[in-house]
């Protein structure tokens, strides 16, 4: 049975290192369908930046491939699903440790996934060595004073 | 990235107009650099008054040109913090190695 979910978007692009800034503005531009604080907002735009960036450098190691971003709205809740085909992670536990790096000459500071964790409220990440690696993150928007809108309802209904 | 050197204190200040993100870092690196070199300031400041949107790529910018003035006998400081910026410098802890300051 399919899941059900309220919209869905998918989106595919090749890994090159200006799509970061399109990828994530296209997410959030899709999140705000669930009226987001501006802090919710960039909190989402920054994992999403996270994660695409770590599909270009390290699941492709900057040769080209395509990377997919499946985006859902259920409820006031947006599950994105980040993956690409590149060269999977050999030790996920390992990757997820804050300050772990492969690659600290490029002055990379090992704290994409501590940051995805952080600014999202769950993080799942799949990877499988010489297939790709697949990161979900989920995050709940909270709703705003329904209050005032309810009363604004009603006044215009007048 | 605008740049401004005070001759009598010997500071250059770097004021970022750029979102900050693997892509973009590498442009305000390598200007970061010449300048400092250029310069060899006794202080430099990192303006984040005009940066809308910064990834992890800011935190290995900032603790690769601390290195790189210390190396040359300067400090590093960072500026206007917002809020995007400051959440994740504290994340990683570089706020208890480069002080916050005022411009």
């Amino acid at each position: 049975m399919k899941e059900q979910v309220d919209n869905e978007m998918k989106l595919e692009f090749i890994s090159k290192a200006t799509n970061e800034a399109f990828a994530r503005i296209t997410v959030a531009a899709f999140a705000s369908q669930l009226d987001p604080t501006i802090e919710e907002l960039a909190d989402i735009k920054t994992a999403v930046s996270e994660a695409v960036t770590n599909c270009i450098i390290h699941g492709y190691e900057n040769k080209q491939g395509i990377i997919k971003i499946n985006a859902k709205l259920k409820d006031n809740q947006i599950i994105i699903e980040i993956s690409d085909n590149g060269k999977g992670i050999e030790n996920v536990e390992m990757a997820k440790e804050p300050l772990y790096t492969t690659k600290p000459n490029l002055e990379r500071s090992g704290m994409g996934f501590t940051i995805m964790e952080s600014f999202m409220d769950s993080m799942k990440l799949e990877s499988i060595v010489g297939l790709g690696t697949k990161v979900t993150l989920v995050k709940t928007i909270k709703l705003q004073d329904c209050e005032e809108e309810s009363k604004l309802n009603t006044l215009t209904k007048d | 990235m605008e740049s401004k050197f005070y001759e009598e204190d010997k500071l250059l200040v770097f004021k970022i107009t750029d979102e900050i993100d693997d892509c973009s870092v590498q442009k305000i690196r390598r200007k970061a650099d010449y300048e400092i070199e250029r310069y060899m300031p006794k202080k430099v400041i990192f303006d984040f008054d005009s940066v809308t949107f910064m990834d992890s790529a800011g935190i290995g910018l900032i603790i690769g040109r601390y290195k790189f003035a210390n190396m040359l006998g300067g400090k590093l400081e960072v500026a206007n913090l917002t809020q995007n910026v400051k959440k994740i410098f504290e994340m990683s802890g570089i706020l208890k190695l480069i002080p916050v300051t005022q411009i």
